[in-house]
């Protein structure tokens, strides 16, 4: 079970690092990358996952001496979810410009440095 | 309990490898959209509500708005190729 | 450098760290295991400041610091956004003329769920510390309830209502909120980004000290961030042609 739950987290890495590698248009890849990163998720909840533990969160339903799963993991997810879909939009933004002065997405066309 | 980590984990694998495998940048838009819900599902049976809220907001919704809208605003202004190959 | 040559060399990579990543994964707490230190250590803190979600707690009395980091990288993506997105030389700005067209099934959703979307929003910012929530999430949120009315057909609509550079000035706001809360840290608790406000009972309204402060703040700077960002993407799209051209 460990190696599958931690299995899943490095799969989505190397699925979206291979999607970067053969991608044929820039927001594909801008995409991949997203992907790459909602694998990272993955991995620190699983880190911090317990079986049987509620959620960090205590009420009148869930006191406070009862056991809950790892909070800091979650901190660290939650604001890097939020902030990385302004770096997406930035990386986005580049790809419109790259669209506008270079008249094509495709990386392999790209790749020649003008004079 | 442990079926549900272990099919959510299974949904949030396949629907990653789906993302990365649509050619069609439009179709990835989709995709991405049933990504961020089955991260969504594997957050909240991982105990995690703030992240699953996190989550939906951003991964169903803002991030494949963003990209459809870059997508469009490519499809309006032709690539030199399409230009070329009109004149 | 072709196709193949970049796949065989990301495939030896690839399984090079493969096999690395294998090695390590055994060296890692087994999944769902009992031993978590930091869960110990952050519920004993979060809880001695009476805030019921330790997670925001973790967020914005513990690790403030870290999350100062991360709204001053979003405040500078949208600034990165609003500079490569601005219209150019050979372009001009031009409203569009005629309504949008949406099912009147859509319309009817979008105009329903806006006030209920917006609501919500605001709920979660505002009982950050004490239900699943806080600032990040209810600041997207209340940037997507604001947004479904370009969903429901009208980005007249949309346009009145959220002028960019007000927005722009809102998100400054919240962000320059974070850091007074900060130096009010030091004037009245000796420490930046500490928690100087008197602590209430767990689990009601005003509990948590200086947190929900912390999450109105961030609130605020992600709503109005979230909304310039789409605002740009959108004018990209509606509003920005060519010198000459028709839109």
């Amino acid at each position: 079970m460990t190696m599958y739950a931690y299995g899943v987290a490095g799969w989505l890495v190397l699925i979206g690092a291979y999607g970067i590698v053969v991608s044929r248009n820039l927001v594909h890849a801008v995409i991949c990358l997203s992907v790459c990163q909602s694998g990272s998720y993955v991995m620190l909840l699983a880190v911090g996952f317990q079986r049987g533990a509620s959620a960090p969160i205590f009420d009148s339903s869930n006191p406070p001496l009862a056991p809950v799963v790892d909070p800091v993991v979650q901190a660290m997810s939650l604001t890097d979810i939020v902030v990385s879909a302004t770096v997406t939009a930035l990386l986005l933004a580049l790809v419109i410009q790259i669209h506008k002065r270079h008249g094509t997405v495709d990386p392999d066309e790209l790749s020649a440095l003008r004079g | 309990m442990t079926v549900l980590v272990v099919l959510a984990f299974a949904l949030v694998a396949a629907a990653g490898t789906a993302v990365v495998l649509s050619r069609d940048a439009q179709r990835q838009a989709i995709t991405l959209s049933a990504l961020g819900l089955t991260l969504t599902v594997l957050f909240l049976v991982l105990q995690a509500p703030d992240v699953a809220l996190s989550q939906l907001a951003i991964g169903a919704a803002v991030v494949p708005l963003m990209v459809m809208l870059t997508l469009r605003e490519i499809r309006q202004h032709p690539s030199r190729k399409d230009r070329s190959a009109r004149s | 450098m072709n196709q193949r040559v970049r796949l065989t060399l990301f495939g030896s990579g690839a399984v090079v760290m493969g096999v690395f990543f294998v090695i390590s994964v055994h060296s890692l707490p087994s999944f769902g295991g009992l031993q978590h230190l930091y869960r110990d250590l952050a519920v004993r803190a979060a809880l001695s400041h009476t805030t019921a979600n330790i997670v925001s707690s973790v967020n914005f009395d513990l690790r403030a610091a870290d999350t100062l980091g991360e709204e001053t990288v979003l405040l500078a993506s949208v600034i990165g956004v609003m500079a490569l997105l601005r219209p150019a030389l050979e372009e001009r700005e031009l409203l569009p003329r005629e309504r949008g067209h949406a099912m009147d099934a859509t319309r009817l959703m979008g105009y329903v769920m806006m006030p209920v979307t917006l609501a919500v929003g605001v709920d979660i910012v505002l009982h950050g510390h004490i239900t699943p929530g806080g600032g990040f999430q209810g600041g997207v949120m209340i940037a997507i309830a604001l947004h479904l009315l370009y969903v429901a057909g009208s980005f007249r609509a949309l346009d009145r209502l959220r002028p960019v550079n007000v927005f722009g000035m809102g998100e400054l706001a919240g962000a320059a909120a974070f850091a007074m809360l900060g130096i009010c840290g030091i004037t009245f608790a000796g420490a930046f980004l500490a928690n100087f406000i008197r602590q209430g009972q767990l689990g009601v309204l005003f509990s948590g000290g200086a947190v929900p402060l912390f999450n109105i703040a961030v609130g605020v700077e992600v709503a109005c961030g979230m909304t310039v960002l789409l605002a740009q993407f959108l004018a990209q799209e509606i509003t920005i042609v060519k010198r000459g051209e028709r839109p």
